[in-house]
């Protein structure tokens, strides 16, 4: 048992989320390097249709009415007498909305020890890693998983989603719910992301704008150079969070992910929750002062250069030309 | 009600971040600790629910830096009392060893409810708010982006991705994770602070011992090593521009 991975599967809404996959996948590295087996933890009501194409060695599926959407207290329960008996070497789970606030109290509950952020688990000799990700991308932080176990919230980052994916169904083992009676948080309804707005999701020129726009009145230059592209402006956190744009027009972890053919980043310095969902942009062209900024990393094209000077100018040329 | 914000001092990521000679920490020396963000809209969040139902603020944060600074501002912003750790905080400090410090101080204040920021960027073993949570015994909900309470429940608004919200029914007393407050954190004009320096105080509560258990040991730090950075484009502004604007043609989008 010891030696064990554990993936806790992620699902909203009846499909499973990609952090997943990438989290079977991560996996997958570490219980081949320690000789571990590779299990798949599946919670939710009427929901083993789920479990087919997780590419795990086996599935664990606890089924109860309690479990059909996500709360953070029937999560914690559910796990925590599982993780308690089976000890397995490490437990994986999203550094998401689901995965973060059950990890912390597991780590509390449990006593053991917790990793956040993780762009990587891996095994090097035989002997557990990790790599987080902190200070907005800027720094990799490397050590030994701590033991026995370890709880681990994992990023998107070094493994594709695609190699948790498996066509050939895992063999699915129910396992006992535990009581959830005095459940403190209950799930009233989801609210839908609201509609009339544009899909960022499918527009095929984005004009993206970041911190470094400083005001609002300054949006007024992004759009003017959007209108000259025929594009459609979007956003990452500061700015939708200062209220400047709605919330329908977040790139990143709690918004969209977009796919265009052309992201354009203005003043976005490229912190991972915003990198996470621009990864399947065509071309990203970045504007920033900054020349250590992230957003250089996975850019195609980049100007180190003042927004405020560069972006009147080549609206001023669009136009001309 | 009564609620207790919770602060914590991050690097300033506009500085350039350092690693120092042994490899596995940041070099602090000259390194600038601002308020983590979404502990801003915790405080905000928290003043707005008690302009609309009564109450008292209480922000409690580690004496690191410029605490008395953040704590004072909180204060011209419109909290009530202000309380700091003192002694035996480093900079690095990891949030099994804040989230015990705190915890016995909370207790002592007894709140309805607790915020405090979703998360931090330099967060290594799980956000602060869920291991408080589990100290103290409450219930904890994360990613929170609106509060409204009704007697001893609270409905709050909680961000999953692609702009789904799930509107969740927690009991009091708990522990929130804010991502955003539902309005921008409210600004406050600096003579204001100079006034909170002069009129408030801070109180001052002593730890003994931190325990740093349940993180875990870094062995080494470095910068990301990226196969390709982007291409840089030179040149005087006209120059950087029209090279866009034949990249635009190239790409097909002009």
């Amino acid at each position: 048992m010891g030696d064990n991975i554990y993936v806790v599967i992620e699902h909203l809404q009846g499909q499973v989320s990609e952090i997943s996959y990438v989290m079977l996948a991560a996996g997958r590295a570490l219980a081949s390097g320690i000789g571990g087996e590779l299990v798949a933890i599946l919670l939710g009501h009427q929901a083993q249709n789920l479990a087919g194409d997780l590419a795990a060695d086996r599935v664990l599926y606890m089924d109860d009415p309690a479990l059909a959407e996500f709360t953070p207290d029937a999560y914690q329960l559910a796990l925590a007498e599982l993780i308690k008996t089976d000890t397995p070497r490490a437990v994986l789970l999203g550094d998401t909305s689901v995965g973060a606030e059950v990890a912390g109290a597991l780590s509390v509950r449990l006593e053991i020890p917790l990793v956040s952020r993780c762009s990587s688990v891996h095994a090097k000799e035989g002997t557990p890693k990790f790599v987080s990700q902190i200070c907005g991308g800027k720094i990799m932080a490397e050590g030994d998983l701590p033991g026995p176990t370890a709880l681990v919230t994992m990023v998107p980052g070094d493994f594709k989603a695609e190699e948790g994916q498996s066509d050939q169904p895992a063999e699915v083992t129910s396992i006992p719910a535990p009581s959830f009676d005095d459940l403190k948080v209950t799930l009233k309804q989801y609210i839908e992301p609201e509609v009339g707005d544009v899909d960022i999701s499918t527009e095929p020129i984005l004009i993206a704008v970041g911190r470094g726009i400083q005001q609002e009145a300054n949006l007024e230059l992004a759009e003017e150079l959007a209108a000259a592209l025929g594009g459609t402006i979007c956003a990452s956190r500061p700015v939708v969070d200062q209220g400047w744009l709605p919330i329908s027009r977040l790139v990143g972890k709690s918004g969209k992910s977009v796919k265009p053919k052309l992201f354009l980043a203005i003043g976005i310095s490229g912190a991972p929750e915003h990198v996470e969902a621009v990864t399947g942009s065509e071309t990203i062209i970045a504007i920033n002062t900054d020349p250590a900024a992230p957003i250089f990393d996975i850019a195609k094209y980049g100007a180190n250069v003042d927004l405020f000077e560069l972006v009147p100018a080549l609206t001023e040329q669009l136009q001309g030309s | 009600m009564n609620i207790v914000v919770l602060v914590k001092l991050v690097p300033d990521l506009v500085e350039e971040l350092e690693i120092d000679s042994s490899g596995a920490t940041l070099d602090t020396t000259f390194m600038r600790m601002i308020i983590n963000e979404p502990d801003e809209h915790a405080l905000e969040q928290a003043i707005i629910l008690k302009e609309r139902e009564g109450g008292e603020v209480t922000v409690l944060g580690p004496a690191i830096e410029d605490i008395d600074g953040v704590l004072f501002t909180a204060f011209a912003k419109g909290s009530d009392r202000l309380i700091k750790l003192v002694d035996g905080f480093e900079l690095e400090v990891n949030n099994h060893a804040l989230a015990r410090a705190f915890t016995s101080v909370i207790r002592e204040l007894n709140p309805d409810l607790v915020l405090t920021g979703v998360q931090a960027h330099n967060d290594l073993d799980g956000s602060l708010g869920p291991l408080v949570a589990e100290y103290l015994g409450m219930s904890y909900v994360g990613y929170v982006s609106g509060v409204t309470s009704s007697g001893d429940k609270l409905t709050v608004r909680k961000e999953y991705p692609g702009g789904l919200i799930g509107e969740m029914e927690v009991a009091i007393p708990a522990v929130l994770g804010i991502q955003s407050a539902e309005q921008p954190p409210r600004y406050v004009a600096i003579s204001k602070v100079r006034q909170a320096m002069k009129t408030a105080t801070i109180d001052e509560q002593t730890l003994t011992e931190l325990d740093p258990s349940g993180g875990p040991t870094v062995s080494q730090m470095f910068q990301p090593q990226v196969g390709e950075r982007a291409e840089m484009i030179e040149g005087d502004i006209d120059q950087i521009a029209a090279k866009l604007v034949e990249l635009f043609g190239d790409l097909g989008v002009v």
